[in-house]
């Protein structure tokens, strides 16, 4: 059986060695390289200029808003989600959003934030001018949200479907309030589908790159915006490559703060 | 159960307002005469006929369909057997060394991926195209398999194995005929969400793909970055109604598997 089982890993440890492994090295790799493929540590010392620091800064600032309203809106969701009678089914309504293409949703909003568009519409409704609104912090942030909100709702639903209700009335039972109870009970035990909601949600959005050419213009630039410009644009693989591995460091010490606690049992 | 208040049921409704409108919004206006999406002026179907009648289109859309169900099918094999492969270690070191590196594509960034992926298409002489574009969407969907596969097979008991080697299964009989339909479900939840991994990812794509090829998402970013095209409304249509229609039938399918399963119990 184990020697069969060998044999069965062959392919995947290949992929591994070719598309996980391989791939970091030679980010690495080319980091070290200028244009024209000489050994140099110059983009490193690049992105600790000013322009990059302060680049890097914006991005996290961006990330952490877009996580913060996602989370937001999210938890309360998954959380009535639990108590409908169909749950599966209003989950599954929740996903079908996320099946539609990225670019189709970033695509709606050009329309709808457009200066003629409906969002101006019921601004003019409230007695306001129309408002230039593609193109700024807020639209970058809002579509991203709104992109992410089925990717966060997901793992807070799993983890507070797996909740014991036991836990819960016996708070209540020992009388805790229902805020009390969620803040002690509920949270807690539920705080394994949030970390992975903030792992699904901040690394993209450190490095989203088509909502900010699509919506906010040239306004925001995101690290993610930033490799794309060095690699399709400007053609400097090696200062492309350097801002990647930075992104790889950035995300795994995200990794390491909402890894999840191995709880002694097997697997 | 206490029934919802009405101040959760309509935080709910507004939830699903927002998720939903902007989808209805494009579709909505891909049957708009008057070519933009701000005034509704007369229904027409005259952008799905554009859309048909666009023969480069076409061609992209089959190429994604194309990619999402070889990337799917492929991504699916290799990981199974991988997963099985996974479980088979008894060395926990090794094991939790070998899951690490599976999450490491599931958590980067799509952008490192595509540059990390396009640098070594171009070191290793692969032409970009179908094939990068393909290899792409089986590597980054594998990992998604294991984790799918995975905890069916950490459920499963092992005696099962035990009996059925005990009764004179071959190794390939215990495959096939045990461990297989076990962790099916796992299979199957793993194969879709490959599937929908490859029709959403954009950043990857646009990274490996040459200029002679194109899928939906990176063919969507580059008239959108053009200017507002009711094309992509009927686009949006015929992919909402393609979406609806499989995920009531994966719906249907989990829904008859999971009684079938009861009934069985």
């Amino acid at each position: 059986m184990p020697n069969k089982n060998r044999k069965a890993l062959f392919p995947y440890l290949i992929w591994i060695a070719l598309f996980v492994i391989a791939p970091i090295a030679l980010v690495v790799y080319y980091s070290m390289l200028d244009l024209h493929g000489n050994f140099t540590l110059e983009n490193y010392k690049n992105f600790f200029s000013v322009i990059y620091l302060k680049m890097t800064l914006t991005s996290f600032w961006y990330a952490f808003l877009i996580t913060f309203f996602t989370l937001l809106i999210s938890y309360p969701t998954a959380y009535l989600l639990t108590k409908t009678k169909h749950k599966q089914l209003w989950l599954m309504l929740i996903i079908i959003p996320s099946w539609i293409n990225l670019l189709l949703k970033t695509y709606a909003f050009i329309g709808i934030f457009g200066l003629y568009g409906p969002m101006n519409a019921l601004i003019e409704v409230f007695g306001f001018d129309p408002q230039q609104i593609l193109f700024t912090d807020f639209s970058f942030i809002f579509v991203a949200v709104y992109i992410f909100i089925p990717f966060m709702i997901i793992p807070i639903f799993n983890s507070l479907d797996k909740l014991n209700p036991s836990f819960v009335f016996a708070a209540r039972d020992l009388g805790a309030s229902a805020w009390t109870t969620f803040r002690r009970v509920v949270f807690p035990l539920t705080i394994d589908g949030v970390k992975s909601g903030i792992q699904v949600t901040f690394i993209p959005a450190l490095s989203l790159f088509m909502i900010t050419r699509l919506i906010a213009g040239n306004q925001v630039i995101t690290l993610g915006t930033a490799i794309e410009q060095q690699f399709l644009v400007s053609q400097n693989w090696g200062m492309g490559s350097t801002i990647a591995v930075f992104l790889i460091i950035f995300m795994i010490l995200i990794m390491m703060l909402t890894g999840q606690k191995k709880k002694g049992g097997r697997a | 159960m206490k029934k919802l208040s009405t101040a959760s049921k309509a935080y709910l409704i507004l939830v699903f307002i927002i998720l939903y409108a902007p989808i209805f919004y494009l579709i909505f206006y891909s049957f708009n005469s008057g070519g933009n999406m701000n005034g509704f002026e007369s229904f027409t179907l005259e952008h799905y006929k554009a859309v048909f009648e666009d023969t480069r289109l076409i061609v992209i859309l089959i190429n994604t369909v194309l990619i999402a169900l070889l990337s799917g099918l492929i991504a699916t094999i290799i990981g199974t057997l991988g997963a099985i492969g996974i479980v088979s270690i008894k060395d926990k070191k090794m094991r939790n060394t070998l899951l690490s590196l599976n999450n490491v594509l599931i958590v980067s960034p799509d952008v490192v991926i595509g540059a990390s992926f396009l640098i070594l298409f171009t070191m290793i002489g692969v032409k970009l195209g179908f094939a990068s574009v393909l290899v792409s969407h089986i590597a980054f969907s594998i990992p998604i398999v294991v984790l799918m596969v995975l905890p069916k097979l950490l459920e499963m008991n092992t005696s099962l194995i035990d009996a059925a080697r005990d009764l004179g299964a071959t190794k390939r009989d215990v495959l096939t005929r045990v461990i297989l339909p076990y962790i099916a479900p796992g299979i199957f939840a793993g194969f879709f969400m490959a599937i929908t991994y490859s029709l959403d990812d954009f950043a990857v794509t646009f990274f490996v793909t040459g200029n002679g090829f194109s899928t939906l998402s990176v063919e969507i970013y580059s008239m959108a970055r053009a200017g507002i095209t009711l094309t992509i409304n009927a686009i949006s249509g015929l992919v909402f109604f393609i979406t609806v229609l499989i995920v009531i039938g994966y719906y249907f399918v989990t829904n008859r598997s999971k009684a079938r399963t009861e009934a069985g119990k």
